[in-house]
């Protein structure tokens, strides 16, 4: 190896032009510059199924440029992809904060790919706002971080809560709980495994499972002898499909009565279609259903835009799961500026410590660690289900909301009964 | 290059290392800057066991996630300094390469591959069934403030990386230099010749796997302070597995500055496409590259520039 | 009775899987075990083939079916693929393992991205009538969405192996392993022979990718987890012995069901590969390889 000095000289020279040059763009930005929010989207790796969360970005500011922009400034989206892998996102989200100079954050999708920027998001004091992340906020304590997933005030331990609270209506005394290992899956199964403590249920099993499994009939027959009355299973999609399949080839003890609670994936399309009937008296969370008790404004007009976009995507068709939470995140930024007639994080951030804003989703409150003030994740029993295909989940009543009591919209049908 | 040459370069460039965050502003070079370090360490320590003895080590991912977690427990445990999580971390990682190196003393070739493939999968069970260690869910791992020379605690790290990478390449070169390299290399054309003229194969076997494990468990030490956050799909990730094998080819196996020059080339380049295509062709442009360079460079840029010299060399002689 | 009732279902489930992973494992035991390439992007083309399926599914087809009638196209892609490689390196005479590893490397990154472009991001599945339906024998209840792909792998395997051992150019496949400057010498071109064996290996992607989109749905990167899992088990049965490959994956197979059943699933994935470790520092050459 042999570079002569001057060679090296000239190296180093465009190196620091190189890095400067951004920086000297940056601050030569005039004040009609766009606002600029940035963030990573899944697009490849194990989550870019969560990849459809780009069209609720991009359906936000659409509709915001439409009507003029925010404080008369167009917004713009700045998005990479994380490949799904936590150890790529500091790294991004200082590209967009020091290089890309966005105003606000969104961060990424869940929990693991989030906790690896919050100390730089509350470092940096950008205000961010948390995509279906659990708990993200519980450590770090960051006062201008809002989530914007209904999990509620200690989500760790009570997103799923309403599963326990029916299993308590219902008079369960035992429970068995399912989950697969992985981060999202096994809070919720700590946090139900709680929660059945305190509410004197006896928990009969509780297994961890890898995500890769795809038999359960072990898992299935080993609950035989336990006779429990509800299983609450926490699951990904390939295993929630191996499970609810399970449940007809080697079938559940008769004792069962309520199924489900914590299963991703009978909330994506692709997989409502192939499981068809097979879902019916699965009681499953769920983020939006298309229920009349959850009739915001702004959210039909929104899924109608995105199924249109979606088809063009080529992701999935419903979008009850993540998107409209997308859109909402995008209106708590674009409400808290409109109110404060400012993009001063502070401000803004104390803005929506003290004020509800009204989303899609509905009008939501943060307490002082951002989460919503209440708890607004569905149980929703699928009943009536047949192998029509998707329209069905369209219309209301297939996927029955029966907690929040204040969304409910149906009653619980036995599971035997349903699925017969 | 000599001996004091290459002294004389290292230092010159630690020094311009440490006071770069007093001139550079921007952390995201660091935050940038940091992965492509990491990855020089990475490729180096591969390549003393992959490169020079022809070990092809295909779960390097086993190595850096153990020097991931033991830091990270470190942090847990003890909040101890990041000095003592890499040089724990360098001693878990020789012990392990020592014991991979015991389980597979008679493997050879694709055996030995595959048997590194089986380690990273025990220990991502392992990890995966510790309640201490997170499991899956990870362990948030908020590190201490960085030394106020630093600016950050991301220039900090990265001048942590830039040492770590000086001191890989150093015993890289040392042992490439010695009668070390020369052992490795006998072992690499022929093992049992390499016996018969006096080789002790085992025992250098034994010490390139020690060797290459401790400073591929290096490169994972600072990991913790770097991202706050640890899981073990990260730390045990494929990609470190692949770009481990990957970049040294780029670079070239034979010399100490292939692995290091293939890990600033496919390092930069997939820090680049990341930040600059906002959608799943980044990575397709990873895998063109990839490709590209075997079929193009298939003995890596040194092979390359050897070919271009020799080429040069003809065509003076010729005219 | 329980425990006879768990053993038993542990056993025929993990035979089953383990006759799945066998046909995953199959293309890469020629491949890999015979001609020594190790094609890491084959978990990815199993993908390609279940998306093949689903396709071919979605007309109505049944997928087994499909999959029988697209080894042809696929045949024809692992020809080209493999004049593709043969002219990067072997005739250059310079090809070796770390060089495959990293083109494959690429290979398997640029499949995963075509997915992703063609179909999205969405698992997708294949509807059959015996899906959801299971197989009873005394005490053993067996989905047939399990046993239906696992049947498939001996056949798969018995024909392929009266292949290389009963035909010419079968035999001829398995010399090219053994010396290839020999072989030449006879008359034959060992470039066109591994080019087809090439071929017959991309093939039996396609069946394998059959095999688990009626198990379960894909993603365009659900060949990712598959990949340890192949490898180990092509090198447990011993480079290039092809009844071999079934053994082994059944042993690996029947491992993670006890373990599944009777200890914790959690812990599944690392018994099986503490197996294969284990295995590697005993025997060398695999469970059913000669010792070279």
């Amino acid at each position: 190896m042999s570079i002569s000095r001057r060679e090296l000289g000239k190296l180093a020279g465009g190196i620091s032009i190189a890095m400067a040059a951004p920086a000297i763009w940056t601050s030569a930005r005039a004040q009609n510059q766009p606002i600029k929010i940035g963030c990573t989207v899944s697009q490849t790796g194990a989550l870019a199924g969560t990849k459809n969360s780009q069209i609720g970005y991009e359906l936000w500011r659409d509709n915001l440029n439409a009507a003029g922009g925010l404080l008369g400034r167009k917004v713009e989206l700045v998005i990479y992809d994380d490949q799904s892998s936590p150890a790529q996102v500091p790294g991004i989200y200082s590209k967009l904060i020091d290089v890309d100079k966005v105003d606000f954050l969104f961060t990424p999708y869940g929990a693991n790919l989030t906790a690896t920027m919050m100390p730089l998001a509350k470092q940096r004091d950008k205000v961010a706002i948390g995509i279906l992340t659990l708990a993200s906020n519980d450590k770090v304590k960051y006062d201008k971080f809002f989530q914007a997933a209904p999990w509620g005030p200690n989500g760790a331990e009570d997103w799923a809560r309403g599963f326990f609270d029916l299993a308590q209506t219902q008079g369960v005394k035992k429970i068995a709980i399912a989950a697969a290992d992985t981060e999202f899956s096994k809070t919720a199964a700590a946090g139900g495994k709680r929660v059945c403590e305190q509410a004197g249920i006896e928990v009969v099993s509780y297994d961890i499972y890898p995500p890769t499994l795809n038999d359960f009939s072990a898992i299935l027959r080993n609950l035989r002898a336990k006779a429990p009355e509800a299983i609450f299973l926490c699951s990904y999609p390939p295993d929630s499909t191996a499970m609810v399949r399970g449940l007809t080839e080697i079938g559940l003890p008769a004792s069962v009565r309520l199924f489900g609670g914590g299963m991703v994936g009978p909330q994506y399309a692709s997989l409502m279609q192939t499981l068809g009937k097979n879902l019916n008296g699965i009681i499953n969370f769920h983020l939006y259903v298309p229920e009349p008790t959850l009739k915001f404004p702004g959210i039909e007009g929104f899924l109608a835009e995105y199924e249109k976009a979606a088809k063009a995507a080529n992701v999935d068709p419903l979008g009850f799961y993540i998107p409209p939470f997308c859109y909402a995140a995008g209106q708590i930024i674009s409400e808290a500026v409109k109110a404060t007639g400012s993009i001063d994080q502070k401000k803004v951030a104390d803005w929506l410590h003290a004020n509800p804003v009204e989303t899609i989703v509905g009008k939501i409150r943060f307490n002082e660690l951002g989460d919503w003030t209440e708890r607004r994740v569905l149980m929703a029993q699928f009943q009536g289900v047949d192998d029509s295909g998707l329209d069905q989940f369209r219309k209301a009543g297939k996927q029955v909301i029966l907690d929040p009591p204040a969304f409910k919209s149906g009653e619980l049908v036995p599971f035997a009964k349903a699925r017969s | 290059m000599s001996w004091r040459n290459f002294l004389l370069v290292a230092l010159l460039v630690a020094a311009a290392g440490m006071v770069l965050p007093r001139v550079l502003e921007n952390p995201y070079y660091f935050f940038a800057g940091y992965v492509v370090l990491q990855y020089v360490v990475i490729a180096t320590g591969w390549n003393i066991l992959g490169g020079y003895a022809g070990y092809t080590n295909f779960g390097t991912s086993a190595f850096f996630g153990a020097g991931v977690y033991t830091a990270a427990f470190l942090i847990k445990a003890f909040e101890a300094p990041l000095l003592v999580q890499v040089l724990a971390a360098a001693g878990i990682g020789m012990l392990l390469g020592l014991v991979t190196g015991y389980l597979t003393l008679r493997i050879q070739g694709v055996y030995f591959a595959i048997a590194t493939v089986a380690l990273v999968v025990v220990l991502e069970t392992v990890v995966h069934n510790s309640d201490y260690l997170g499991g899956a869910s990870g362990l948030t791992t908020i590190a201490p403030p960085a030394p106020a020379w630093f600016a950050g605690p991301t220039q900090y790290v990265f001048c942590v990386m830039l040492v770590l990478a000086l001191v890989a390449v150093g015993i890289a070169r040392a042992i490439e230099h010695s009668w070390v390299g020369r052992s490795l290399r006998a072992i690499r054309a022929s093992e049992p010749a390499a016996e018969a003229c006096g080789v002790p194969t085992l025992r250098m076997k034994l010490a390139a796997c020690a060797i290459s494990g401790g400073v591929i468990a290096m490169a994972g030490a600072p990991y913790p302070y770097y991202a706050s956050h640890v899981d073990p799909l990260s730390a045990f990730s494929l990609t470190i597995g692949l770009n481990a094998l990957a970049m040294p080819l780029i670079g070239g196996t034979r010399s100490w500055i292939g692995p290091v020059l293939g890990a600033v080339l496919l390092a930069s380049v997939q820090q680049i496409t990341t930040v600059t295509i906002s959608s799943e062709f980044n990575i397709l442009a990873v895998g063109l590259m990839l490709i590209a360079f075997v079929v193009l460079a298939p003995e890596g840029i040194l092979g390359l520039v050897a070919e271009l010299r020799e080429r040069v060399g003809r065509r003076r002689a010729t005219t | 009775m329980v425990f006879l009732d768990l053993a038993l279902n542990a056993l025929a489930s993990g035979i089953a899987l383990g006759c799945i992973y066998a046909l995953v494992a199959l293309g890469l035991a020629i491949t890999f075990g015979l001609l020594h390439i190790p094609n890491v992007a084959h978990p990815a083309l199993v993908i390609a083939g279940a998306y093949a399926v689903v396709l071919a599914n979605m007309r109505g087809i049944d997928p087994i079916l499909a999959a029988l009638v697209l080894t042809l196209p696929f045949y024809a892609v692992g020809l080209a693929f493999y004049e593709f490689y043969a002219r990067a390196f072997e005739r250059r005479g310079r090809g070796n393992t770390l060089q495959s590893l990293t083109l494959f490397f690429g290979v398997s990154l640029i499949v995963e991205i075509a997915l992703v472009v063609a179909f999205g991001t969405d698992l997708r599945s294949v509807s059959v009538p015996y899906v959801g339906r299971s197989f009873e024998l005394g005490l053993i209840v067996l989905p047939y969405r399990f046993l239906v792909p696992a049947l498939l792998a001996p056949a798969v395997i018995l024909g392929l192996w009266l292949y290389m051992t009963r035909t010419h150019s079968g035999l001829a496949m398995r010399a090219v392993a053994h010396d290839e400057r020999a072989l030449s010498i006879s008359g034959h071109d060992p470039v066109a022979i591994k080019r087809h064996a090439f071929g017959l290996a991309t093939a039996l992607a396609v069946l394998a990718g059959a095999a688990l989109v009626i198990v379960g749905p894909v993603d365009p990167f659900a060949g990712r987890v598959h990949l340890g899992r192949v490898f180990a088990v092509v090198v447990l049965a011993g480079l290039g012995s092809i009844p071999g490959t079934l053994a082994a994956a059944i042993i690996i197979g029947v491992a993670e069901a006890f373990v599944t059943a009777f200890l914790s699933p959690s812990w599944a994935p690392g018994v099986a590969f503490a197996i294969l470790l284990g295995t590697l520092a005993l025997r060398p050459n695999g469970i059913f390889g000669t010792a070279r």
